[in-house]
């Protein structure tokens, strides 16, 4: 602990699992996160882990219910179509109030769609997970070393809410190289005990999991608990970055790597005497809607940029409330924006003086 | 002086919602009695499916989960790997087993999960209202298939016990039935012998057993008990279909 190691994004992510106090992994092969349950499966033994390959992501998913009801630190890991099949047990387990991390290296889609990083499944991220009304805690680190710490943090914020947690990231995320740091080391044995979890109803009553409420009533009491779940959240769960914001005239906004190709493209627009500040969201649900809300009064206009054809620039123009034009650059399907690309889109928009 | 039959501990003293007749209330009523006299309410993890029986997280006065349709075996895989020591059970019906959730029943009894399943086959679909399941019978008139089911157009019904034998994972299949008290009596031995196999940490074991739908077949609660003696165990032969022979 404490020293700096070289490692591919999706190995630690995993190590950071570890670090956590995460014994439990239950997923299904996809590209571009293999890696993830690969050094799992080799380190989980040493540690008294168990990891199991599911027979799909939809048996994946339950099989993180079943164990996070019963009390465990549990992970699973995934990319874009894997998703899908795991929103189903997502939506119960947030019906169930059930913490656990679950992780998608997000690719091209839709359908099939390429194995190229990206960042199209905002949407099914942070609003349209499965049916039912709930959220996730969803953070989008942008290096390996934020990779890890918050994948640290989100077994503690899935526990303390009680709900699952989300780490988006995309292939590049997972893939990249890049010296982390592990901060700190959980003992699992000495996790506060879950008081509400089935391990055996010994001296207690018994415990139920379940997101059953067939009385309309009880069914409305549950959904404004989760409310307030979600209220706190929002409170207490805003991450963000900025990022050369002072004096500006455009603001882009991007999350995850390209987050870091905005920055590329700050430096190279600043070379020409054009001034670009970047706000950068690492929580993606809660949305850092009030800082772009305040900075939006100091600038003349915002970009939002994205590995899609445009959906976080949806939640900009709800933070910036018309105050001023929000544009949009985005390159879907797998293609990745260059710098240059992005201080071409900011000489379009006027944003920039000279 | 010894008291040889009361409510079982295992069961909470809320009353069944099924309908009169159903054959649900003896399975649960079951599976209480052996979790009392194996005395492992303490140690028992069970799940409940989606179907008629979703509730039954409200009868057993122990720990449960309610799972998603089909989803059970997967949910008993993430509790058992938690919690090797514990005792985990499935509750699911024939659309839950044998139609949404058939991947997650199948692998679980090829991984040999420690578990152990109770397999309600009433051939239909009772909660949604009497439609087809995958084990309703060659010719059963059900919603949706008002002028029977014809094997040409929606195939055979399905043999689970028969398939999961075939896996080396599975220890223990039987299937059995509740229309009478000596068939009741059998069921339980075979219930009894499911968590036995578990319990020696041998491997999946499941009990199928054949019960009634008196409200969607169409039948009263008389009727329908002859109904599965005369139809439902042509189909679906009665017997031990896999055994170790070490426990019981
Ligand atoms: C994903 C999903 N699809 C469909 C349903 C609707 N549904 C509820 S119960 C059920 C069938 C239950 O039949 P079975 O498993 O045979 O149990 P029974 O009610 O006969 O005991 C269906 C299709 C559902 N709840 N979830
Ligand atoms: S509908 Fe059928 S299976 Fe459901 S409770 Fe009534 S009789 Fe039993």
């Amino acid at each position: 602990m404490g020293d700096k190691v070289l490692m591919k994004g999706n190995e630690a992510i995993a190590e950071a699992a570890i670090k956590a106090g995460c014994r439990y992994f239950f997923g299904y092969p996809i590209t571009p996160q293999s890696e993830l349950p690969a050094y799992l499966a080799r380190k989980f033994p040493e540690v008294g882990g168990v990891f199991l390959q599911a027979e799909s992501e939809v048996a994946a998913i339950n099989m993180v219910y079943g164990a996070a009801g019963a009390g465990a630190r549990v992970l699973t890991s995934s990319s874009s179509p894997g998703v899908s099949l795991k929103a189903e047990g997502i939506s119960y387990m947030a019906g169930a109030e059930l913490p656990a991390v679950i992780i998608n290296i997000m690719r091209g889609g839709p359908g099939l769609g390429s194995i190229q990083p990206s960042q199209s499944d905002y949407f099914q991220a942070t609003k349209g997970m499965a049916h039912g009304d709930f959220r996730l805690c969803v953070l989008a680190p942008s290096s390996v070393q934020e990779a890890v710490d918050l994948t640290m943090e989100a077994f503690e914020i899935a526990d303390r809410y009680r709900n699952p947690v989300m780490i988006v990231g995309d292939g590049m995320i997972g893939q990249m190289m890049e010296p982390v740091e592990f901060k700190k080391e959980v003992d699992p044995e000495k996790l506060p005990q879950k008081e509400w979890a089935t391990d055996g109803a010994k001296g207690r009553e018994k415990n139920v999991i379940t997101s059953l409420f067939l009385d309309p009533a009880d069914l409305e009491k549950h959904n404004w608990k989760l409310k307030g779940k979600y209220d706190r959240m929002e409170e207490n769960e805003v991450r963000y970055e900025t990022y050369n914001l002072d004096d500006v005239d455009t603001v882009i906004v991007a999350y995850g790597t390209t987050a870091r190709i905005a920055i590329s493209a700050i430096e190279l627009a600043a070379e020409e005497g054009i001034k670009v500040g970047l706000i950068r969201p690492i929580s993606l649900y809660p949305f850092p809607y009030d800082i772009i809300k305040k900075t939006a009064a100091d600038v003349k206009n915002f970009l939002a940029v994205e590995m899609s054809t445009g959906q976080m620039v949806e939640d900009v123009r709800l933070a910036v409330e018309g105050q001023k034009p929000v544009y949009f650059y985005g390159r879907p399907g797998g293609m990745v924006p260059s710098p240059e690309e992005i201080v071409e889109k900011v000489k379009k928009i006027g944003g920039g003086s000279r | 002086m010894k008291l040889i039959a009361g409510y079982p501990d295992s069961l909470t003293d809320k009353p069944f919602h099924y309908c009169p007749g159903c054959t649900h209330g003896i399975i649960h009523r079951l599976v209480a009695e052996v979790i009392d006299e194996l005395e492992i309410k303490e140690e028992t993890i069970g799940i409940a499916p989606v179907g008629c029986s979703v509730l039954a997280y409200e009868y057993f006065d122990f720990d449960m989960q309610e799972a998603a349709h089909g989803r059970a075996p997967a949910i008993a895989t993430g509790i058992k790997r938690v919690h090797p020591d514990k005792v985990v059970f499935t509750y699911q019906g024939d659309g839950d087993l044998a139609s949404i959730g058939t991947a997650e029943i199948v692998h679980a009894a090829n991984r040999g999960e420690k578990i152990t399943t109770i397999f309600v086959n009433n051939a239909i679909y009772g909660m949604t209202g009497g439609q087809m399941a995958p084990t309703s019978l060659l010719e059963q008139k059900t919603t949706t298939s008002p002028f029977g089911r014809d094997k040409n157009k929606e195939g055979y019904p399905i043999k689970m016990s028969e398939m999961l034998t075939e896996l080396d994972g599975s220890s223990y299949i039987a299937r059995v039935s509740v229309h009478d008290p000596k068939h009741i009596r059998q069921a339980k031995r075979a219930i009894k012998k499911a968590f036995n196999t578990q319990i020696n940490g041998e491997g999946f074991a499941m009990v199928e057993v054949l019960s009634t739908c008196p409200t969607n077949w169409g039948l009263n609660p008389l009727a329908a008990i002859e109904w599965l003696k005369e139809n439902m165990i042509s189909t679906y032969p009665l017997g031990d279909l896999k055994s170790s022979g070490e426990v019981d």
